[in-house]
């Protein structure tokens, strides 16, 4: 590693439908279970949906938004495993959304202040919950975000700016975000089938996922290591993905960079189920040389989780590969994309230390990670 | 780490490396004006929301001051932009599309603009920037957290130069841009 800093998680959750824990997380993963349900006429909406929604009566503190609660649910939960004192200016919160508590715009919604709708006053006041004395960021990059706030941890640690940097990426859905992708027909009427034959959209999902990462000179071979991370552009289209899968692939040539393709033992990717993610995905993965390692996509257990989507996702994978397991893909039964990737459609045991988180969204972002445990690259 | 241009858009003030371009118009008329006096052909313009228009003009006027326009292909250069309001104008134009159930339109034109980093991906469009995009929302424009949170993004071994700083706007009338172009 030729002295180079490692950048180490060294506590992490997952808020979800699934499970208040990560462990509760990834056993319901690993048990081929979802949350994905159909609501017929929720908050007023004419149109039907299927999504994975938490159950709002278990988050009760009237100080805070149903998005905040689960948020201080999330960091709270991971910082029981970390030895770390929040209250320290060594500690920078990083906060992944795209649409906060954008809930608040509805007329018909009292109780809160208008100004929480801003992602810099909600995210001050998670930070001074935990009593943190430092500025807030909120990276709300679209779909990407959660990906692209790790990266921004892990630049603060190497640059040395702070010593721990608490990730924490949210979405709660509501009409507002159901209603516009509906207008966008980017739903699927049924659970969603990523990367397959008959895939007809995406479905959307409530989470809070939290990774706390240091800086260390040496890592053990059981710790996870954020090894590099890009984000690039597509420069084709604010809504449509690129039909060369451009940013995706470059970003996944980057964080390759000269290592050996053979250490990775599966690509987490975005996997929306939309017609044409997917394609552009499989398009960039074969391109990138990764056609044969395994592929898989989280959406089928979670729908889309948004801001949460990016850390929710390395950390189930994370999970996996500490289980010696490569997930199935859920709602994958036959390829249904142009190139010929390798996406799982069972669990499957692997002895491999690495993996690559993918994501891409609108305004034409694309983030990769190269996660590996051990550092031993 | 350094400053080569830097350009200035409120609504009432147009000003491009210390120099005040004599416009006559506020408020979105003047990012009209801007467009039709600066920029031209480009009509993807007049789709945008305020803050795409915001962020497009001043990033023409910031890569006209620095020359040698020639639109090939880059990923070296990133564009990391930062704000107080993220989307807020397209939010509250999009919730009014579906405020009411009896009048329920939502639109898809509208839907797509409710996501800050749409102008990163407006402005890497039109200059071909396969590099790093990125919007970061914070509460106050302080120039030092900002030139923090850019500084670090050189460590993108790839990113040699960055469009940065702040591109904030809350409705057609209110808005700021303080962006700037600078190097390693």
């Amino acid at each position: 590693m030729g002295g180079r800093n490692m950048i180490v998680s060294i506590a992490n959750n997952i808020t979800s439908p699934l499970g208040m824990t990560t462990a509760e997380n990834y056993a319901a993963v690993k048990a081929g279970k979802s949350a994905l349900k159909r609501y017929e006429g929720h908050w007023g909406l004419p149109e039907a949906f299927v999504a994975s929604l938490i159950d709002r009566s278990n988050f009760t503190d009237t100080r805070y938004t149903i998005v905040e609660q689960v948020v201080i649910h999330s960091v709270t939960k991971a910082l029981e495993s970390a030895n770390i004192d929040t209250a320290s200016p060594r500690v920078l919160f990083i906060f992944s959304t795209t649409k906060g508590n954008v809930f608040l715009l509805d007329k018909r919604e009292k109780g809160f202040p208008q100004e929480r709708v801003r992602l810099g006053i909600m995210a001050r006041l998670i930070a001074s919950h935990f009593h943190n004395p430092n500025e807030p960021i909120v990276v709300s990059n679209a779909c990407i975000s959660g990906v692209c706030a790790q990266i921004e941890a892990m630049r603060h640690l190497e640059s040395g700016n702070y010593d721990y940097v608490i990730v924490s990426g949210v979405d709660i859905q509501s009409a507002f975000i159901v209603s516009g992708f509906q207008s966008f027909k980017a739903l699927s009427p049924e659970e969603c089938k990523p990367f397959d034959a008959n895939r007809h959209g995406l479905n959307l999902g409530d989470a809070a996922a939290t990774i706390i990462y240091t800086r260390k000179d040496t890592v053990s071979e059981n710790e996870w290591c954020a090894y590099r991370g890009a984000i690039r552009n597509d420069a084709n289209h604010i809504s449509g993905p690129s039909r060369t899968g451009e940013g995706s692939y470059r970003a996944l040539k980057h964080v390759l960079g000269d290592i050996d393709t053979q250490i990775i033992a599966f690509v987490n990717a975005h996997g929306t189920a939309t017609p044409y993610n997917d394609e552009m995905e499989s398009i960039a993965i074969d391109r990138a040389g990764l056609a044969n390692i395994p592929v898989n996509s989280l959406k089928g257990y979670y729908g889309h989780t948004m801001g949460a989507a990016g850390i929710l996702e390395t950390i189930i994978s994370m999970q996996a590969i500490d289980d010696n397991n490569i997930l199935a893909t859920r709602g994958f039964d036959t390829l249904g994309v142009s190139r010929e990737i390798n996406v799982t459609n069972q669990n499957q045991p692997t002895e491999k230390t690495a993996f690559i988180k993918l994501l891409s969204g609108f305004g034409g972002c694309n983030a990769a990670l190269l996660m590996t445990k051990g550092g031993l690259l | 780490m350094m400053i080569l241009h830097r350009v200035y858009i409120s609504p009432d003030k147009v000003i491009v490396n210390g120099k005040a371009l004599e416009l006559t118009e506020k408020g979105s008329a003047l990012l009209t004006q801007i467009y039709r006096s600066h920029i031209g052909n480009y009509p993807k313009f007049f789709k945008m929301d305020t803050l795409c228009k915001l962020g497009f003009v001043a990033s023409e006027l910031l890569l006209n001051a620095e020359g040698n326009r020639n639109f090939e292909p880059r990923e070296d250069r990133a564009v990391i932009l930062f704000n107080r309001s993220a989307s807020l104008q397209a939010d509250t134009n999009y919730q009014s599309t579906i405020q009411d159930s009896e009048n329920f339109f939502p639109s898809p034109a509208a839907f797509v603009y409710t996501l800050p980093n749409i102008v990163t991906g407006e402005i890497a469009i039109r200059n071909k920037y396969f590099g790093e995009t990125s919007f970061i929302v914070i509460e106050e424009n302080d120039e030092k957290l900002i030139e923090q949170n850019l500084s670090v993004a050189f460590q993108d071994t790839d990113t040699k130069s960055i469009i940065g700083g702040w591109l904030d706007c809350t409705d057609e009338e209110n808005f700021e841009a303080n962006i700037f172009l600078m190097e390693k």
